[in-house]
């Protein structure tokens, strides 16, 4: 306890938190890290997602990649993308990117897949073309489930970006890495709570974020039970995967 | 890569070892805490509000932190291999309970009904009735948090605890990507045996399910 103790002391000091190498620093870098790979990894899961879900092909695929993710190690990724593309952040944003599109494509495609077929159908009958379609009835319709792949994508980013620190000094694993070799353990401790205590905000954010954006119709009212609600949630796809 | 293998047999072998262990305690705890919790959350309202948020919020926290922030907690030493097999157990039963209590849940009153109404007390329908029938979702959930373990383990390389994360760190020192992929195949290799002898137990266990397959006509 007594270095719980520590570690909060140290967190209170405008020393741990300013400079280059401060905690403030860290967290600005991290969540730029997490952004940027999030962003990249939408321009690959979505299109890709919707493509699997509103054609029904290539499903297997889906499944097959959202399977590895699971198995595939983090840090192996971390540092043969480092070794293989050289110093600097191109190298971590392309590891986390692998393991944040599997979750991200996941959601997409198994919310459109779980969208009523009759609305697709009532839809194509009164003249939508195939991109209204998509833009108009299955996105919208998917929109809570999409955000379900997204979050856990979130997670998954913001974990590994902590290891990656390993091969790209920066953001909350840095100070953590860097206290563990000077075994300043207030240092680690700190840090680590700092990173859990963003990883918990963000989840907690995204998770008001999902709701605010679910149609009230399709929202799990709490009159109709929690039994139905839950028979209701699409579950095989979305497991939420930890790899980081 | 196979180049590598051929000449590191003996390490190999050493890390692998040391990767296993930290894998199978972590997979027993799970099991042993998760299935009479979520046994008990399938029929608790209460605990069921306690234990899903609970998990969620378990699950969302980075295992590196994870593992740095126990010693504190439990007054072990930083770099001790416990931490990670307290973490990994942790993340496990953060999936678990959740599958567990599923699987639990849907078990039909109608059959726990029929076994009370025949004497069953509750340990043996617990046992022979609840068990069972949640079998296959529990030996699902068991599949996802055995391979999701084995890679997670490799995280612990950085603290120190071992196991084939070991050849990512020296591979990455050393500028040896064989070294790193052959650790990534390993590894990989390592969650397909674990999730294979998983599914081989389960058919083992659980013959019935094979009796719903569709039957094959001899003529």
């Amino acid at each position: 306890m007594n270095l719980l103790h520590e570690a909060f002391s140290w967190l209170t000091t405008a020393d741990a938190w300013g400079g280059s190498d401060g905690l403030g620093r860290a967290v600005v870098d991290h969540l730029s890290i997490v952004a940027v790979t999030f962003l990249v990894s939408a321009a690959v899961g979505v299109p890709a997602g919707v493509l699997i879900g509103h054609t029904g092909r290539g499903r297997v695929v889906g499944v097959v990649l959202a399977n590895a993710a699971r198995a595939l190690p983090t840090l192996g990724l971390v540092t043969l993308f480092a070794l293989g593309l050289g110093i600097g952040i191109v190298a971590p944003v392309v590891a986390l990117t692998v393991l944040a599109v599997p979750p991200l494509l996941a959601g997409v495609y198994s919310g459109i897949e779980n969208v009523d077929r009759e609305a697709v159908q009532a839809a194509r009958a009164v003249g939508f073309t195939q991109r209204q379609v998509i833009t108009q009835v299955e996105l919208p319709l998917a929109l809570p489930v999409i955000l379900g792949g997204a979050r856990s994508a979130v997670l998954q980013i913001v974990a590994t970006a902590t290891v990656a620190a390993y091969v790209w000094p920066h953001g909350l694993g840095a100070p953590i890495l860097s206290g563990l070799a000077l075994s300043d353990y207030p240092r680690v401790l700190g840090a680590s709570v700092v990173v859990i205590v963003l990883a918990v905000v963000l989840d907690v954010l995204l998770a008001g974020l999902q709701r605010l954006l679910t149609p009230r119709a399709m929202r799990p009212a709490r009159a109709r039970g929690r039994q139905r609600a839950r028979d209701h949630a699409p579950v095989a796809d979305l497991a939420p995967d930890r790899v980081g | 890569m196979i180049h590598w293998f051929t000449h590191n047999g003996g390490r190999l072998g050493g890390l692998l070892e040391q990767h296993v262990v930290l894998t199978l305690w972590p997979l027993a705890a799970t099991l042993v805490l998760s299935i009479p919790l979520g046994a008990a959350a399938a029929r608790l309202r209460w605990l069921r509000r306690v234990l899903l948020p609970l998990s969620g919020v378990l699950y969302t926290i980075p295992s590196l932190a994870l593992f740095l922030t126990l010693p504190s907690l439990l007054g072990t030493r930083v770099l001790d291999p416990v931490n990670v097999v307290v973490a990994l157990s942790i993340y496990g039963c953060a999936l678990m309970v959740r599958t567990a209590t599923d699987a639990f849940s849907q078990v039909p009153a109608t059959a726990r009904e029929a076994a009370t109404a025949i004497g069953y007390g509750p340990a043996r329908r617990f046992l022979t009735v609840d068990l069972p029938l949640a079998a296959p979702v529990l030996l699902a959930g068991t599949r996802v948090v055995a391979v999701s373990t084995v890679s997670l383990v490799s995280v612990g390389a950085l603290i120190g605890v071992g196991g084939l994360g070991v050849l990512f760190t020296t591979g990455y020192q050393r500028s040896y990507p064989a070294e790193v992929g052959a650790g990534i195949v390993t590894i990989l290799a390592l969650a397909l045996l674990l999730d294979g002898l998983l599914l081989g137990v389960g058919r083992l266990l659980m013959p019935w399910r094979r009796a719903t397959a569709p039957e094959r006509r001899s003529r």
